[in-house]
Formats: C-alpha cells, sequence, structure tokens
C-alpha cells in the first residue's frame, strides 16, 4: 500500500481530472490544482508508464478513484473480476477518495463503455441499494455516488431524482458527488428548474463537486438537447451553479473534467483558477454579510 | 421537486437493460417503449445519443489501440469497419486497454479487408503491444549471469522473461509492415516472420527471431528447462542459432531471473 498518510481526503480545493499528457506540468507548475481524479479503469494493469507515473503523482497530490465500469445500477450482479481489479487497485493506491455512478454499463457480459440511465422506481433502489453495500463492504470504505446526465427519461419512474438519491445515501450511508454540469444538462433536456433540483437534492451529503463542458444539439422538435461532452471550458450557467451550491454547502473539493480535446495545461488550470476563486468569493460574500 | 415535473405521463411501461442494450447496438431497431422525451411522447433522437456516445466512444478506442491498422486502411473506413466489428464483438471487459481482442479472426471473414491478408498478423501484432505496454514491471537480469553458469547448470536452469514479453509467429512481415508504418523502417517483403514483442523501461519493442528462436523461448514462457527448450528447437531447427537468440533476449531485456532449480 502506498503512503498516502498526508492525503486521507480530498482539499476543498480544486482537482482536474488527470491526463498524462499533463504529467510534467503537474510536478512542475500545479498552480490552483491541489489534487486529481483519475478513471480507475485506466490503471488496472500491473504495470508500466501509467502505473508509474500515478505511483510517483500519488507522492504529491492526494488522488481520487473515480469508477466508470462497475454498472452500479445493473440488472445483473456485479462483476466478480472487476471488483476485484477495482479491490486491487485501491488497497494499492489507498486513495483519499473513491466515487462511482448512479449509471449502468455492462449486461449479458457486454461492456456498452457508456454510462446508462435508469428508472427511479423502488425495484432500481433495491438493486442500487444492495451494489453500493456490496462495493463498500468488499472496499472496506464509503463510496461517494455521482448523479447522471440525462437525456430521456423512463415514464416508469415513480421517484424524482434527488428523492431517489436521497433514499440511496440513507440506506447505504454512502456520500455523493454532485455533478453540476449534470444537473444543469439534465434540467434542459427533461425540462426541469435546476434550482428545484438542487433544494431537493441531500446537499448536506456532497463531498466533492465535478464541473465539466458540454455540447449543445437539438431533438426531433428543435428543443434543446445538451451533450455531456467533456470537451469544452464550463459553461457559464453552470458556473453560476456551482456558486448556488458552494453558498450552500461551504467549499467542497472541486474538479474539472475535460476528457475529450484535452486542452494545454495552463487553460485546464485557468479553469481550476477560477472554481477556487468562485469557491473564495462566495465565502468571502457569505461571510461579509455575517459581519454586517 | 414533484415528480410530475418530470415526468408527465401514466404509462408504466418497463425497460428491461436487455432490450435497451439491443437498441443501442442495432441502429435498426426500435426505441423501446417507455423511453420518453420531457413532453411523455416516445423518445427517438434522445435514445439516439446514448447509442452514438457507445459506438463513438468504442470505435475511437480501437482507433487509439490499432494505429498501423487505421494507416493501412484509412481512418473513415478504420471506423465504418469498427463499427460493423463493436456490434458482434460489444467488450466483455471493462478495460478498454485491451479492447479489440477478436479482431484479428474478424478481418479473416470481414468481406472489406479479405483480400489483405497480412492485417490479421498486424492486428496480432498491435494487440501484442498494448499488453506488452501494460504488463507488470521487471527487471532484466545482468547477463553477465548467464556465463556464470557452467554448462550443465545453464541446462538445467530455469530463465524467467519479463511479463511484457511474448512471441508471435506471424504468417506475413508484420514487424517490418509496422516499422514501416510507424519507424520509417524499410519497404517490406513479402514472408513469415517471427517476432520478439518485449519492453526496455515503459517501451514495447520488437525483435525479428532467427529460425528455431520463436520456438525456443515460446518453450521458455512455459517454463521448460532451458537444455529442454534447446533440444526442442534444435530437433525443428538443427542449425538453430542459440548465441544470437540470447543475444535478443538480452538486447530485449528479456530475461528477469535465472531459476537454478
Amino acid at each position: 500500500m502506498l503512503d498516502q498518510r498526508n492525503n486521507t481526503t480530498l482539499p476543498d480545493g480544486a482537482g482536474v481530472g488527470y491526463k498524462p499528457q499533463h504529467f510534467q506540468d503537474l510536478l512542475h507548475a500545479p498552480g490552483a490544482v491541489t489534487w486529481l481524479e483519475i478513471h480507475a479503469e485506466n490503471y488496472m494493469s500491473d504495470g508500466g508508464r501509467q502505473i508509474a507515473q500515478l505511483r510517483h503523482l500519488a507522492e504529491h497530490f492526494p488522488i481520487s478513484v473515480h469508477g466508470v465500469g462497475a454498472s452500479i445500477g445493473g440488472e445483473s450482479r456485479l462483476d466478480p473480476e472487476h471488483l476485484a481489479r477495482l479491490k486491487k487497485l485501491v488497497d494499492w493506491l489507498n486513495p483519499a477518495s473513491f466515487s462511482e455512478h448512479l449509471a449502468w454499463s455492462t449486461h449479458d457480459s457486454a461492456f456498452l463503455n457508456d454510462l446508462l440511465p435508469l428508472p427511479y422506481t423502488n425495484e432500481t433502489l433495491t438493486r442500487v441499494t444492495s451494489h453500493i453495500n456490496e462495493v463498500q463492504d468488499l472496499l472496506g470504505r464509503k463510496m461517494l455516488l455521482e448523479n447522471p446526465s440525462s437525456y430521456l427519461a423512463f415514464s416508469e419512474s415513480t421517484w424524482s431524482e434527488p428523492d431517489f438519491i436521497r433514499e440511496v445515501a440513507r440506506r447505504t450511508g454512502c456520500g455523493l458527488l454532485l455533478d453540476v454540469n449534470n444537473v444543469f444538462i439534465s434540467a434542459t433536456n427533461l425540462e426541469f428548474k435546476a434550482l428545484d433540483y438542487l433544494d431537493a437534492y441531500p446537499l448536506e451529503l456532497v463531498e466533492e463537486i465535478h464541473l465539466a463542458g458540454h455540447d449543445e444539439d437539438a431533438d426531433e422538435l428543435g428543443r434543446k438537447l445538451l451533450i455531456d461532452s467533456h470537451g469544452k471550458p464550463v459553461d457559464e450557467p453552470v458556473w453560476a451553479l456551482f456558486d448556488h451550491v458552494i453558498a450552500r454547502t461551504g467549499a467542497r473539493p472541486a474538479l474539472i473534467e475535460w476528457d475529450n480535446d484535452v486542452p494545454e495545461w495552463d487553460e485546464l488550470e485557468n479553469e481550476a483558477a477560477r472554481a477556487i476563486a468562485q469557491m473564495e468569493h462566495v465565502i468571502a460574500d457569505q461571510a461579509q454579510r455575517v459581519s454586517a | 421537486m414533484t415528480q410530475s415535473s418530470l415526468i408527465k405521463t401514466p404509462s408504466r411501461t418497463t425497460v428491461s437493460q436487455s432490450a435497451f442494450r439491443t437498441a443501442i447496438l442495432n441502429a435498426q431497431a426500435d426505441v423501446p417503449e417507455g423511453l420518453v422525451n420531457p413532453d411523455g411522447q416516445q423518445a427517438s433522437k434522445r435514445f439516439s445519443v446514448y447509442r452514438n456516445n457507445v459506438v463513438h466512444s468504442l470505435s475511437e478506442a480501437m482507433l487509439t489501440g490499432f494505429p498501423v491498422l487505421a494507416k493501412l486502411l484509412g481512418d473513415e473506413f478504420f471506423r465504418e469497419m469498427a463499427k460493423v466489428y463493436l456490434r458482434i464483438h460489444p467488450p466483455t471487459s471493462q478495460l478498454m486497454m485491451h479492447y479489440g481482442a477478436a479482431l484479428p479472426g474478424f478481418l479473416e471473414s470481414f468481406p472489406g479487408t479479405l483480400h489483405l491478408k497480412y492485417l490479421p498478423d498486424v492486428a496480432r501484432l498491435e494487440l501484442a503491444l498494448r499488453r506488452a505496454y501494460h504488463a507488470g514491471d521487471a527487471d532484466p537480469i545482468d547477463p553477465a549471469a548467464l556465463t556464470e553458469l557452467d554448462q550443465h547448470e545453464l541446462m538445467e536452469a530455469h530463465l524467467t522473461l519479463a511479463p511484457a514479453c511474448e512471441v508471435l509467429q506471424a504468417k506475413w512481415p508484420a514487424k517490418s509492415i509496422w516499422d514501416f508504418n510507424m519507424a520509417d523502417g524499410p519497404q517490406p517483403n513479402v514472408g513469415a516472420e517471427d517476432i520478439l514483442i518485449s519492453r526496455i523501461g515503459f517501451e514495447p519493442r520488437t525483435y525479428l527471431l532467427p529460425d528455431g528462436a520463436a520456438e525456443f523461448i515460446t518453450s521458455l514462457l512455459k517454463r521448460r528447462s532451458f537444455g529442454t527448450s534447446l533440444g526442442l528447437a534444435t530437433s525443428n531447427t538443427p542449425d538453430f542459432d542459440l548465441a544470437a537468440t540470447l543475444t535478443i533476449l538480452i538486447a530485449a531485456q528479456a530475461i528477469t531471473g535465472i531459476d537454478r532449480k
């Protein structure tokens, strides 16, 4: 197990999704970035350059392991081979945090490499709860659950997403990863108010925040359809929602996710610096109002 | 937030993940009933976002994983071929670093590439290079350790080879094709190639093997003794060049241990 005694929690600062092309920049000019997130599945190998880089980075930064393949919402049982690989990685790296998605990706042994949506029913609730308990028991730690970005809804749903997430957290004791961009995308696509969602969402359980860019498209009737592309700067309305969240949660570990058309380090670091600046601004503003 | 702000239809059609999966992988399939737009009407374009995401992410993973095949076929043709492949062979593992393992066999019968007989071997080499890249780390031995053994000890010894080590016996000049396309190598000549895949530090490397060496190294990889492996190689290749083979194994940093019984 790597020595992570000084990195047991994510700091209430800015992190970025780690890309190997930024390895040297992170070591020499991390700027505003004080922690990193990796996709678990990219590091489930026995050795090689990526593992060596991760070992080195873990000496300098708290690491968040973010799974994209566990299929927490899958109808079938969780893949024991995958869980064993996940345990091996988490036991070795001893990361500051582990998170996964409220989604499914594997069915009948086919892994679709995407985060697919779930109907919010009592049946799904039972299944997701049982899968999260299984993961938490196996890893011996609390996991964070991330809210999805949605393009459509299920007519069979009987729960709203915030209520569903609150109930999953209540039953499993898991923490939450709030993806503010996903809230904005789902609100636009499913025509609800993002602020209503956040009012209903258990913000007190949020231990990490995701920020990312999205693309804009339209459906067959010309209605706005936002795509969760992670290939652009964070959009202004998403930054505004971030302020709204921080005003309620206080400072939290905030991550810039930029997975496609990855920019030069300076541009990514700028986004991280903005997240810090906004958090500080919101908190300073509140302090001023309290003292006034 | 009330449920009615999300769902405006009283219908309660259940959508199984099996139906969802089938519709994702088949562009002609109907969108499962029960997936709806915000107005409660049956979704269509919105479902195709998921369909496109899956097809795009898997075909891009293939493109990244087979750079020489993509160069030989052109990115556009490769992507179209990948779309056929991924529907027949969706990933069976979450580790995208190894996706495409069935591509060599697929290329042997895919009508668009049937006539390009060398492609499956190039695919095999690219898969082996990826496995080598992600294989476990191991330090090579000091080659002097081999000379410290007397003849009898050497024959009885078991050599440990690096986890990155593999042998590929290609019917076509897969290494020469790879070198020509990726490393400014000379124009490939027709002919079979026995190839050692290994790793220097973090960089996968390939080496052309002399006759018999593939059999010798494959036998070492099966943990047979040095003497047994040598016997196998020389029985089929009487002029097997052991010195040249050991020179390659040492240059490839392939030998990571000597187990003297």
